[in-house]
């Protein structure tokens, strides 16, 4: 074993050191995985594309009018007025009633609570009700949410099935969700901070509303603005609370009626156009009113990204 | 009773029943203070008690209605020719399978999509690609079901269901392909995230070993976070299940349905047996066992995503314990 360094072994040991070029299947898999990414982002583009399609001939002949009129059985004169206010309304009941408990709660689990194990069996309960199907909160507002407001007088006209049933099986089936994006947000607050407010003799309350709650308040907003979006654009539940998937939704009225009486919302509303059996309703009206519902949750979801970068904080 | 020295010592020793506790009170401050944080603490407990009611409130909610079926209906009536709840026929078979037929396309889907779509953006794609193409992905997970059930109706239906193959515009392959492109990014997410969690220091440890991107991530990174990925399928699954707008609108057999296995044809889930009861004619009056039979598959759909979830969430914690 001489130091044989003929000129062949130096050009081996030089392409070994190189490597092979790089191989059929890696390149494969890359553009497998590339595929993928670019199939679901061709999804939406096709989407938004027959949505916009869809939409265009009622965009350009009627305009703001087909936001302002209200349903009508006439394809020609029908709008989504009642659908934005019934989802505005319901979208109101819900940030009234869950995003104060959800908030607490999570303040509850993540700043008060001991590690134990009912602290445990409360978080492992908050997750798995996230996960519970829409549908199935829509059985809990059908069986229980609408015999309680009926019980307490506020059924109304509509026997119960209102928009405040309605608002309160949203506001319970998007519950665990602020709770679970509260948690996050908190648990994102340094210990420090805390340390240092009761340092200076804070009781706990003092740091969580002082310190802690101002500290997370960017990323709590956040998190409710998305959860909002997400019960406007829910539907399946409000068809079992009784959200009209006719033409007899009322609206107009006082508000305690609007309140109590028979609804609907704008995605019912889509809903129940794409199964009419009259052409202009499924093909036209139908993405107008989803082209309405897109724009107002981008609204919400750009709000809430510009919330996140303004106060993007590092600690 | 203690010595009361001043008033603020009387009044935190009637707070505290009127025991003696002058020294421990000068320490414990402002009685006033102190009342206030129980009060807060009881409401903030009153809170987290709150949420957990929600979960015993469906559980009672839907176990009442469906015992009720259950011990009121026929058991031949279970195992007949479809799901006509209206004329008194539960074929849970019917509901079933046509679930697992829709949940199966849907995975179909959403598996190389979703796990495509993560792998690229958290391996392959530069900084600024993923910066641009990653809340894109979010959009997609913003947009509502119903949106997506009109979207798989009027254009996956016609252009891609009927255009290969010779398929009622109602299909379950349409609703499959619409449920598949919604649960995409909760795979996507799920992935994404257990890949990150990989340590960086494996992935150098295999290019100092001189293996290419391409080796790290197919024989260090994703086994790594196989775990993840397992957990991010399954609860693709759990919400694949319980998905109702996309089936409800695409799927068809709006009344009921006989028992089809077939994909190209009408079909009807677990969930659109539910709307479908619920919106039909007037409500859910109808005859007999109708209103209870919404609880009893309602029952059954909640066991079979929280059984799901569970399992998924195991997985996940799995991949949080390990690094």
């Amino acid at each position: 074993m001489t130091a044989d360094t003929t000129t062949p072994t130096r050009i081996a040991v030089a392409a070994k050191l190189q490597g092979r070029r790089v191989g059929w299947g890696e390149s494969a898999f890359q553009l497998a995985t590339l595929i993928g990414l670019l199939l679901s982002l061709g999804v939406l583009v096709a989407l938004l594309a027959d949505i916009v399609a869809g939409a265009w001939s009622v965009v350009t002949t009627r305009g703001a009018d087909f936001v302002s009129t209200p349903i009508s059985l006439s394809a020609d004169t029908a709008g989504v007025l009642n659908g934005i206010i019934g989802s505005v309304l319901l979208t109101i009941v819900v940030a009234v009633v869950a995003i104060p408990l959800g908030i607490a709660a999570a303040v509850y689990l993540e700043e008060y609570a001991a590690d134990t194990r009912p602290t445990r069996f409360i978080q492992t309960n908050v997750r798995n009700l996230a996960g519970v199907p829409s549908i199935v909160y829509g059985l809990l507002g059908l069986g229980v949410i609408v015999r309680l407001v009926t019980a307490l007088g506020a059924g109304g006209s509509a026997n119960g099935r209102n928009i405040i049933a309605g608002g309160l099986t949203l506001a319970v089936l998007v519950l665990p969700i602020v709770v679970i994006t509260t948690s996050e947000a908190l648990r994102a607050v340094p210990a420090g901070i805390r340390e240092a407010a009761y340092g200076v003799g804070a009781t706990q309350w003092e740091v969580t509303r002082h310190q802690v709650l101002p500290a997370a308040l960017p990323a709590i907003l956040t998190g409710t603005v998305l959860t909002l979006a997400r019960a406007f654009g829910e539907t399946a539940p409000l068809l079992l609370v009784g959200a009209a998937t006719g033409f007899f939704a009322t609206g107009g009225q006082g508000l305690m009626e609007q309140l109590s009486g028979t609804y609907t919302a704008l995605p019912v509303v889509v809903y129940s156009w794409s199964r009419q059996p009259d052409g202009a309703f499924r093909d036209e009206l139908a993405p107008a009113a989803i082209l309405v519902l897109l724009v107002l949750l981008l609204a919400a979801n750009a709000a809430a990204i510009i919330i996140r970068n303004r106060s993007e904080r590092k600690w | 009773m203690g010595r009361p020295v001043s008033r603020r010592h009387s009044i935190a020793e009637a707070a505290h029943g009127g025991r003696g506790l002058s020294a421990s009170v000068m320490l414990a401050g402002d009685p006033r203070r102190r009342r206030k944080e129980a009060r807060v603490r009881g409401f903030l407990f009153a809170a987290a008690a709150a949420t957990v009611l929600v979960g015993v409130a469906i559980v009672l909610a839907l176990i009442g209605e469906a015992w009720n079926f259950v011990t009121q209906v026929e058991f031949s009536k279970l195992w007949s020719l479809g799901w006509f709840p209206r004329r008194d026929f539960f074929d849970v078979r019917t509901i079933v399978l046509g679930t697992i037929i829709i949940a199966g396309i849907a995975m179909v889907v959403a598996t190389p999509l979703g796990l495509g779509a993560a792998i690229y953006l958290s391996e392959y794609a530069s900084p600024r690609t993923r910066r641009i193409l990653k809340p894109i992905v979010e959009i997609l997970a913003g947009i509502p079901s119903v949106v997506l059930g009109y979207f798989a109706l009027t254009w996956i239906s016609p252009n891609v269901v009927q255009r290969l193959f010779t398929a009622n515009t109602f299909n379950m392959a349409a609703a499959g392909i619409g449920v598949g492109v919604l649960v995409t990014p909760l795979v996507a997410a799920v992935t994404e995230d257990a890949l990150r969690a990989v340590p960086v220091s494996l992935r150098e440890a295999s290019y100092g070993l001189g293996a290419r991107r391409g080796e790290t991530v197919r024989k260090v990174v994703l086994p790594a976070a196989v775990s993840g990925i397992v957990a991010a399928l399954i609860l693709g699954v759990s919400r694949a299940i319980g998905e109702t707008m996309v089936v409800a609108m695409a799927a068809g057999a709006t009344g009921g349905s006989l028992l089809q296995l077939n994909p190209l044809e009408p079909g009807q889930t677990m969930t659109a047996a539910m709307t479908a009861l619920a919106i039909g004619s007037d409500q859910v009056a109808g005859s007999g066992l109708a209103f209870q039979s919404l609880f009893f598959v309602g029952l059954l759909l909640f066991a079979m995503t929280l059984i799901l979830n569970v399992i998924g969430d195991r997985f996940v914690r799995r991949v949080r314990e390990k690094y």
